[in-house]
């Protein structure tokens, strides 16, 4: 077997994964583990100051409430958020977060991030909820007050966390291995945050050359989130919910900005307005097709219903919007300032978090004051933060959640110990950096309480340690092995490198599961036969072979989005109608089913390899509980 | 190759304790070939284009030339990052530049105090506070619900 040195580190509270979750895990339990004598301990696999989905920077904060100013209320927040998903919200989740995202944000600002102030000091807003910052190094900042809360010793960069360590039902701690050196880490403690990101590269993406990397989403969020806390045991929700975005085609430039902030107009080849034209078609979608603004899914379907009908190219109108702000400014000389300073607003939005949008139009010679841009439908990606709504079925507030959402510490998967956050739990989209940040924070806390009050070190067996150890580097030996029997390192008939292993996963996905290629549409049929071939697949995991350890990392990574696929694909072929035709379409159930308005839940049983599908109701906070019973803000 | 390597200007971080940009990659892409002391990107059609390994990089040996697949050759772009500002040069196909200068951050590096001098209301546990909370959310109290 490979020659690697164990090294054991024991600690309270293990965080798993250090983007905005994570960090904001690190700051809360940082301060809760002082207090009560809990030690606390983050393992990344990249270098935390660049890692995770805000690696690159933004260009804005999604979720600020405005609470303080009576801009928006709690409650205000989650029907935004439950309409956006046609129903399927945990409004006990969204209201938590809602509660605390203001208090994040002002946070960030203190500790140095760039929020852009109007003339009277207030925060200037990109749309109802979003604010606009000079955000290059917006996860340097939130990365920076981690780290001077937890101190560098209890850090572990470039370390890959593959799977949870048990004892019984109850978490004991993960395992992994350094990317960097010969070593298997074996991380033992009482309570787990897990924070490790969304996923991409299940589906293939539009650009399969070199612009293969050029996902919406990073390329290395891999469904580790998922893999981490299914194996764990843990109930999942909403796996079926992946998310299209649309985005600035090819390069995936943000469209927030162009859409709030410059109020641009998309129009299709022949100059119609989709969003116009196509408007009769929300009433299909009813009620969630009436509600304002038009759900995220709905907007791509009515795009979506102009490609079908060849109608492209779909166009960003970036020049009409920009000449409309410009004129409105007064005098000519006002409006070349305006002009001047729209420019730059509208670099900036892609140099701070898309860079390859800012090449992509200097490539092509594009002045957005002068001629529009390409938008797409991008590949479908899982980002429970966002607008998707997969991941763990967690524990809600004690004081929101009603009691069938609420067993002890709120963000507590339905495995003992475990804690979820950001795009590792479900079914509370919409809370993109800011709202991912303040989540890691409300489960920091409660993991920390778990820890005090569960005391007890759970322990992980040897026999265990030593299966996932040797299963883990399984893929090295596998290489060493068998590499004479080919001249070729990456083509041999005893094992399959992981690049093709992520290609025939993708391609399954593609075309069985709804993906660019079949135009987002799929069935049962063709859905059964995806899971027909994503058993092979599984089966062929175990030849997976790698020549390195960045290569056992790309081994890992694609096992992880090989069950992301698998619970995506079983939780598709569940929820037995088209909820978000945007987003997927079931050509064999294609409308709103009443009886569907529920939770679609799963969960794995490694020991009998069993899936379980789950139904659960939809149970309203804020109908349950009168808005005069509030303390405050409702 | 969406970011590369110009050989003349890498010394390898030589004189650092460690390579800059394998470093930072989030992707775990840019490596050192210790033979010739040169990093280089050994899995561009990963690569994020995310500028992390070109804005660290202390001798600016790195560049990216846009994916090969969809982005007509001839641009380029190259941020210049300093502690508290970025400045983009900009170099279109037709050969127009434009430069752009943002703030990156508006307190000395290493300062961000985790708690941002905001005063904690609660010990407890269980209370729905956050740390910093109710101070940090500018309000008098935190939303709460009491249940029917």
């Amino acid at each position: 077997m490979a020659d690697f040195e164990t090294v054991e580190v024991t600690t309270d509270l293990l965080i798993v994964g250090g983007g905005m979750a994570g960090c904001g895990a690190a700051v809360e339990a940082a301060h809760w583990g002082k207090k009560h004598g809990v030690k606390v301990t983050l393992v990344d696999k990249a270098a935390i100051d660049r890692s995770g989905a805000v690696a690159m920077g933004l260009s804005a904060i999604n979720q600020y409430v405005g609470l303080k100013d009576g801009q928006n209320t709690v409650k205000d927040y989650v029907d935004y958020v439950r309409n956006d998903l046609m129903g399927i919200t945990r409004e006990d989740l969204v209201a938590s977060i809602a509660r605390h995202v203001d208090s994040t944000v002002h946070l960030f600002e203190k500790w140095g991030l760039p929020i852009w102030k109007d003339a009277n000091g207030a925060y200037v807003h990109e749309g109802r909820w979003q604010l606009m910052i000079n955000g290059e190094s917006y996860k340097v900042v939130v990365a920076e007050a981690a780290k001077n809360a937890l101190g560098m010793e209890n850090i572990y960069e470039r370390v890959f966390i593959v799977a949870p360590l048990m004892d019984g039902d109850r978490i004991a701690g993960a395992v992994g291995f350094s990317v960097r050196e010969n070593k298997f880490y074996v991380f033992r403690a009482k309570a787990v945050l897990v924070a490790l990101g969304g996923a991409v590269h299940v589906f293939k993406p539009r650009s399969s050359g070199e612009g293969l990397g050029r996902a919406w989403y990073p390329p290395w969020n891999s469904g580790s989130s998922l893999y981490f806390s299914l194996m764990a045991g843990a109930e999942q929700t909403c796996q079926e919910v992946r998310f299209i975005p649309v985005r600035f085609k090819d390069a995936y430039g943000p469209v927030g900005a162009w859409f709030l902030l410059f109020k641009s107009r998309a129009t299709n080849g022949f100059g119609e307005d989709y969003m116009v034209t196509n408007k009769p078609e929300l009433d299909k979608w009813a009620p969630y097709g009436h509600v304002k603004p038009v759900p995220a899914n709905l907007r791509n379907w009515l795009m979506l219903l102009d490609v079908f009908k060849g109608k492209g190219p779909i166009y960003m109108r970036t020049e009409e919007a920009i000449q409309k702000i410009a004129a409105g400014a007064g005098d000519e000389k006002a409006a070349k300032r305006k002009l001047k300073e729209l420019e730059s607003e509208a670099w900036e939005d892609f140099l701070d978090m898309t860079i390859s949008q800012a090449i992509l139009w200097a490539g092509t010679n594009v002045e957005p004051e002068k001629k529009p841009s390409e938008i797409a439908a991008a590949e479908p990606y899982f980002i429970g933060s966002h607008s998707g709504a997969s991941g763990a079925w967690v524990s809600g507030p004690e004081d929101l959640a009603p009691s069938e959402y609420f067993w002890g510490y709120e963000c507590m998967s339905t495995t003992k110990g475990l804690f979820c956050a950001g795009d590792a739990s479900g079914a509370s989209s919409h809370k993109f950096s800011s709202g991912s940040c303040t989540e890691g924070r409300i489960a920091a806390k409660a993991a920390v309480r778990y820890c005090v009050e569960n005391k007890e070190m759970p322990n992980a067996n040897g026999e265990q340690v030593a299966a996932l150890r040797a299963q883990i580097l399984a893929p090295l030996d596998r290489f060493e092995q068998n590499k004479t029997k080919s001249s070729d390192p990456n083509i041999n008939p005893a094992f399959i490198k992981p690049k093709m292993f992520m290609f025939r996963l993708q391609k399954i996905m593609d075309e069985y599961a709804g993906g660019v290629s079949t135009q987002f549409q799929t069935s049962k049929a063709l859905l059964e036969k995806g899971l027909e071939l994503i058993g092979y697949l599984k089966e062929d995991s175990a030849q997976l072979a790698a020549e390195d350890l960045h290569e056992l990392m790309r081994c890992w990574e694609n096992v992880h989005r090989m069950w992301q696929a698998e619970a995506h694909v079983r939780t598709i072929l569940f929820r037995d109608e088209t909820r978000w035709p945007g987003y997927y379409f079931r050509a064999d159930k294609p409308a709103l089913n009443p009886e569907w308005e529920a939770f679609c839940n799963c969960k794995y049983n490694p020991n009998t390899k069993e899936w379980e599908m789950i139904k659960r109701p939809i149970l309203h906070v804020f109908k349950e509980y009168s808005d005069a019973e509030s303390q405050i803000g409702g | 190759m969406p970011s590369y390597v110009m050989p003349e200007k890498c010394d390898g971080c030589k004189a650092l304790d460690k390579t800059a940009c394998q470093y930072i990659c989030p992707n775990d892409l840019m490596v050192l070939n210790k033979e010739i002391m040169k990093a280089y990107n050994r899995e561009p059609e990963m690569c994020w284009e995310c500028y992390n390994c070109v804005k660290i990089c202390p001798t600016q040996a790195i560049e990216v030339r846009g994916y090969a697949d969809f982005v007509p050759m001839g641009a380029n772009v190259v941020p210049m990052r300093s502690s508290d500002s970025i400045l983009w040069t900009v170099k279109f196909r037709n050969g127009m530049i434009k430069r752009f200068k943002f703030p990156i951050r508006s307190t000395p590096e290493g300062t961000a105090k985790p708690e941002g001098g905001y005063a904690s209301g609660s010990d407890d546990l269980k209370s729905p506070m956050l740390c910093t909370e109710p101070d940090s959310t500018g309000m008098a109290e935190v939303f709460t619900m009491k249940k029917a």
